[in-house]
């Protein structure tokens, strides 16, 4: 193992970074150094400011304020050209390809060698040649990089950062695509990388990866950095709540709960994208009548996709849902108007671009998917919005309480309780709740959480996704994790640990 | 969130709009050896002043009103119909052939309803076919529809040259209506009421392009079906959400800005030719685009903004009058100018106001 | 029996002379829309670009009497055109359709008041004289290749005696499928249509590669409108482009965004436009008198069923028609 504590120079030192989004402080004075041939992971929730903190190193966003240090020399990063220059490369999440390019194309993308492409093409053909050799980085440089599986096109991204003589390699989540055999054959060209001399940033919030491959640990929580660990001097158990942050928890009241019949049942769901890649298997689940059930999963295993298709955003393709006595399949499809008449609603994850429409008053949001609200036969009655929504706004403590205000001239927090007020108050049977306090501020948290748990004593079966594990274990009577499109196992609520929820995370059965 | 008061959004930018096009083309204007005020001047005088000149401006205005009144129903919904001219066309075939077929036959009143209808439906299914190749087979809407307006231009030579073409016509056009078909003119009927109003070949037509707007304003604003349109433009994500089924909405979308294309054929056609011609469109379909655009997509800034060009046109052809340097052209640069300033540069001046605005509120 | 097939291969001929002529200022601006296109950009001022460079040909050219003066002017302007377009569509992220728009009315408006401002005759230049013109080019050897039976006039009158924009057009098809396909430009210039993000993320400015698409697009829509107004024929008329510019991105379309395939596209509907006349009144069978007034329009209806899907797909590079704004 490399030398932690090595009184080497840093390959990275940052000293008191912030960058400031609008109001949001995604980085607050940040400090962090990173030993030279080490993996040094930076763990923390989502939003916690780590994408951000990379991106600065990598020049996408320039700091408000702070220093980067190179290898001990100060560095002024505005652009990407200045870090690849200063041999920092990056794999996005979001991979940065061009899909139609074969490999080779990709990999000389930027540093091309000439104006031809003929002299460099030879150079970097020979070159792929030596870091397949030297790394293990297999891939077949004349195949089309779209056509590759993604296992094999973040290896081309690897390939591209080292081609341009990245001596520190910043990974973004490099795992949120891979399937467990593709992320232990990348953390093992991590390794090889690293032993080569190559300095690591590994970008994720998944504790299990830390532990397995990093040399060293930083914790980000809320844009600020929490605390530095060495995984063998540690446990998953401190890591996790100092990603968490005891002080800040704000654990909803659990409430009594009295499940009765069910609701809403899936079976045997499974789902493929337009890639053909499966999103869903088998999922099976019961949603009961006057009960929380937590869905809780890295995002990404399928939760957003079991949510469509619930709401009948995407078309069942196999297995099928069974809801107020109607069974939805293949070949009996409904839309998302007929899951609402068939008492579901639904609350999306992604507010801003499925729950609302942002340049609409918000009185014509609280109407939005309920086309009986917006008058009497085909006619839309500003009037009739407004005597609908103003109620809704000011039961749900809406501010300002002005029906005639742009949705996107209202707080994340106000913005999600029109969308709750909207939802709730059409007396769903089923309601489907995605990320209910992404992005909302720390009053509104508590008062949506106390409408969650209102609903819920009413007799309705809520199914709730949230990447936020307190959020799950605060709310939830039942926590169902998936894992890879499937349900790895669903636990009552004392038996919802954080630790036990962390492992059914990675893949572990209940 | 920076967003301006109201009222820059809806007077001040599109007057700043109009004075960079007015600037830009009075350099022109300059360039030439012309001076510009008195070219501005002679248009103000052509345009309202001169016998007929408000009566020629409105007539123009109402060829806007209809244009721009298509793209902006299609631009509610995120569509871009750039196919004005063709569906216009294809607007003035279905007037034709009502009056050819039915004209005689039927009380004139009675083929005048069936020729709107016919001028709407043929517009309508010209836009519609875009609409659902976008919707159903992903064709880009504003490749198909400029190919659109092609393929309706080739048909219409086709068929007046052919089949439609009037027994005793030298020229590619079809035989007259019969003269009870076509839309009376409005100073007729002042006349009839005892006022005196001087010629023009404003007709009834007008009053169909107001009802339109009236028509438009209550879809979009006040219909179920006009609020779904809206957020699908806003948000299609949202309103997929929602339960709006978004292809199906796309095809409708267009076919009612087709169809509104469609009726400016019955200003033309049935107002004053009183016959099919080639090229009646004459450019009016992509005036609509700078129509809607200074317009914000509102009826009544449609109209605002379709009074402006009418007056440009009618001014315009003034121009030739006086001038021997600069002709009516000139007010294509304009309209030109306009789509530039209020449209492909709208983000450059809006930031600038934000500013200024933001200033000002820290201050106040 | 040997006569009637010479007759008939001078005619073929005949007709496929007439095709390149027609085919080239299509051929020019749909490589002007290829390169546009490829790094991303939207142009459906194709046309307008055309019909100013066309003016400034032959008024410049009428102005000085020399016809490259004229090229030179047709390049600058219609340069002009395209930067205005990259100023609001790269610099402020306007909306490209709406850009492209304003730049085919604007040149519709400026070429005739200039036009007339300048020569008074009512929108037209003055006509050219030989010398203010390119003249045809007699390729070496014609006199004695030309007798040669069968291969002697395809040299003679199919190859050599075009002028010289003509040969320019065919070796810019060539250029832009080496430029695109063979040099580090071209490499970038495919990426940055399909995925901007990669460009950026790769150090490469985003703008600046647009900016020169935009200008590369610019400068054929000239030679294409000096072809138009000083070579093909001798004098500016209004609005002579005609609808050339829209027909060549259907070909471009057609031809899938690829140099090649555009061209052949482009031979093809300079085919269609070359023989409409030919046939005029001929009959044939089920269909009767050959409705020679509907050729024109397929062009459009070819393109209309290729962009359908009905007939193989036609990708557009990914990130056309959509301005690059990083995300966070």
């Amino acid at each position: 193992m490399a030398d932690v504590e090595g009184a080497a120079v840093p390959a990275v030192r940052l000293r008191q970074i912030s960058k400031s989004f609008g109001a949001v402080r995604a980085n607050d004075q940040i400090d962090l150094d990173i030993a030279p041939g080490t993996i040094h992971g930076i763990i923390g929730e989502n939003g916690a400011g780590k994408s951000t903190l990379v991106s600065i190193l990598y020049g996408f966003y320039t700091a408000d304020s702070g220093t980067i240090e190179i290898d001990g020399e100060l560095a002024r990063i505005d652009k990407p050209a200045d870090a690849i220059a200063r041999g920092i490369g990056m794999v996005h999440q979001h991979f940065m390809l061009v899909p139609t390019f074969t490999v080779l194309e990709n990999v000389m993308l930027g540093a091309e060698g000439g104006a031809l492409l003929a002299q460099g093409a030879a150079d970097v053909r020979a070159e792929l040649l030596r870091l397949e050799q030297e790394h293990g980085l297999e891939v077949d440089p004349n195949a089309l990089t779209g056509d590759l599986p993604v296992g094999l096109q973040q290896r081309v991204e690897i390939l591209k950062a080292l081609r341009r003589g990245a001596r520190i390699l910043i990974l973004d989540e490099p795992t949120g695509v891979l399937t467990p055999a593709e992320t232990e054959a990348m953390f093992a060209i991590l390794r090889a990388l690293r032993d080569s001399g190559v300095t690591i940033l590994l970008i994720t919030h998944k504790l299990g990866e830390v532990m397995a491959i990093c040399d060293a640990v930083s914790v980000m929580r809320q844009g600020r950095m929490v605390g530095q660990r060495v995984p063998a001097q540690t446990s998953r158990e401190e890591l996790a709540e100092l990603m968490v942050g005891r002080q800040v928890t704000l654990d909803a009241q659990p409430t009594e709960a009295r499940p009765g019949a069910a609701t809403l049942s899936v079976r045997d769901l499974s789902w493929r994208d337009a890639n053909g890649a499966p999103r869903l298997r088998d999922v099976s689940l019961v949603l009961r009548a006057g009960e929380i059930l937590g869905l809780a999963g890295v995002s990404g295993n399928g939760q957003s996709e079991l949510l469509d298709v619930l709401a009948g955003l995407a078309p069942v393709q196999q297995g099928q849902i069974e809801l107020a006595g109607r069974i939805i399949d293949a070949t009996h499809p409904a839309d998302p108007a007929d899951m609402r008449q068939l008492g579901l609603a639904h609350v999306p994850e992604d507010r801003h671009r499925r729950a609302l429409v942002l340049p609409f008053e918000a009185r014509e949001n609280a109407v939005l998917g309920y086309p009986k609200r917006l008058g009497s036969g085909p006619w839309a009655r500003p009037t009739t919005m407004t005597e609908i929504a103003q109620p809704l706004m000011q039961g749900f403590d809406v501010r300002p309480p002005n029906p005639k205000l742009a949705a996107r001239g209202f707080s994340g927090g106000n913005q999600q309780k029109l969308v709750l007020a909207r939802e709730i108050s059409a007396k769903p049977k089923v309601l489907l709740v995605g990320q209910p306090t992404r992005g909302v501020d720390i009053g509104a948290i508590e008062f949506i959480h106390a409408q969650l748990n209102a609903m819920k004593a009413e007799g309705c079966a809520i199914l709730l996704v949230s990447v936020e594990l307190d959020e799950i274990r605060g709310l939830s009577d039942r926590v169902a994790v998936m894992n890879a499109g499937a349900i790895v196992g669903t636990l009552d609520r004392q038996d919802a640990t954080v630790q036990r929820l962390g492992l059914m995370m990675a893949g572990q059965a209940a | 969130m920076n967003t301006l008061p109201r009222w820059v959004e809806i007077l001040l930018i599109p007057l700043i709009n109009l004075s960079l096009a007015l600037c830009v083309a009075g350099v022109v204007i300059a360039l030439v050896g012309e001076d510009p005020i008195r070219a501005l001047s002679v248009m103000l005088k052509g345009a309202f002043v001169f016998s007929g000149g408000l009566g020629y401006t409105l007539y123009y205005t109402t060829n806007f009103i209809f244009t721009g009144l298509a793209v902006a129903v299609a631009f509610h919904a995120m569509l871009f119909n750039i196919g004005g001219e063709g569906q216009t066309t294809l607007g003035g075939l279905g007037v034709a052939l009502i009056c050819l077929a039915l004209g005689g036959v039927l009380p004139g009143g009675v083929v005048i309803l069936f020729a709107i209808a016919g001028a709407a439906a043929f517009g309508a299914l010209w836009a519609l076919i875009p609409g659902w190749l976008q919707a159903y087979r992903g064709s880009h809407i504003v490749i198909t529809t400029i190919m659109f307006n092609f393929i309706a231009a080739g048909l219409m030579v086709w068929l007046l040259s052919g089949i439609l073409r009037g027994g005793n016509q030298g020229s590619p056009q079809t035989n007259v209506f019969a003269e009870e078909t076509w839309l009376p003119r409005l100073h007729e009927i002042v006349r009839g009421l005892g006022f005196d109003a001087a010629s023009s070949p404003l007709n009834l037509s007008f009053v169909l392009a107001l009802l339109a707007c009236v028509g438009v304003w209550l879809l979009i604003w006040r219909t179920k079906f006009g609020y779904n349109l809206r957020a699908l433009g806003h948000a299609p994500d949202a309103a997929a959400s929602a339960g709006v089924a978004v292809p199906r909405m796309v095809v409708i979308a267009m076919a009612i800005s087709g169809a509104l294309a469609g009726c400016m054929a019955l200003n033309e056609i049935l107002g004053v030719q009183h016959k099919l011609v080639l090229n009646f469109s004459a450019g009016y379909g992509f005036t609509g685009i700078a129509v809607a655009l200074m317009g914000r997509n509102h009826p009544v800034g449609i109209v605002m903004a379709s009074l402006l060009f009418g007056a440009l046109y009618q001014g315009g052809t003034e121009l030739d009058f006086e001038f021997t340097s600069i002709t009516r052209e000139m007010v294509l640069v304009v309209q030109g100018l306009i789509i530039l300033f209020s449209g492909a540069l709208a983000y450059m001046i809006t930031p600038w106001l934000i500013r200024i605005f933001a200033k000002g509120a820290t201050r106040a | 029996m040997l006569e009637g097939a010479a007759e008939l291969w001078i005619d073929a001929l005949r007709i496929a002379d007439g095709t390149v002529r027609v085919a080239v200022p299509l051929i020019l601006c749909a490589m002007a829309g290829l390169v546009s296109e490829r790094s991303g950009i939207v142009d459906i001022g194709l046309e307008g670009k055309l019909l100013a460079g066309a003016f400034a040909a032959a008024a410049v050219a009428s102005l000085t009497g020399s016809p490259w003066a004229g090229l030179g002017a047709a390049l600058g302007v219609s340069a002009a055109f395209a930067l205005l377009h990259g100023f609001a569509i790269i610099t402020h992220r306007g909306e490209q359709i709406i850009s492209g728009v304003a730049v085919n009315i604007l040149a519709a408006g400026l070429t005739v008041v200039i036009g007339i401002a300048l020569f008074r005759q009512g929108g037209q230049t003055p006509t050219l004289m030989p010398e203010q013109r390119f003249s045809p080019i007699n390729l070496p050897g014609v006199e004695s290749i030309g007798a040669i039976p069968w291969i002697g006039p395809l040299y003679a009158e199919l190859i050599s005696g075009h002028n010289l924009l003509v040969y320019v057009a065919f070796a810019t098809v060539l250029g832009v499928w080496w430029m695109l396909y063979r040099t580090t430009f071209g490499l970038r210039l495919r990426a940055v249509g399909e995925s901007p993000a990669a460009i950026d993320s790769a150090g490469v400015s985003v703008p600046w590669l647009r900016y020169r698409a935009v200008l590369i697009a610019g400068l054929l829509c000239g030679i294409a409108g000096a072809y138009l107004s000083t070579a093909h024929g001798s004098a500016f008329v209004r609005d002579m482009s005609a609808g050339k510019g829209f027909i060549a991105l259907a070909a471009m379309i057609l031809g899938k965004w690829r140099p090649g395939l555009a061209m052949v596209a482009c031979l093809l509907f300079g085919f269609l436009e070359t023989i409409t006349p030919r046939l005029q009144g001929v009959e044939i069978p089920i269909i009767g008198e050959a409705p020679t007034a509907l050729i024109p329009v397929l062009p459009y209806v070819f393109t209309v069923i290729l962009l359908a899907g009905f007939f193989g797909r036609a990708v557009p590079p990914r990130a056309l028609g959509t301005a690059y704004v990083k995300e966070h």
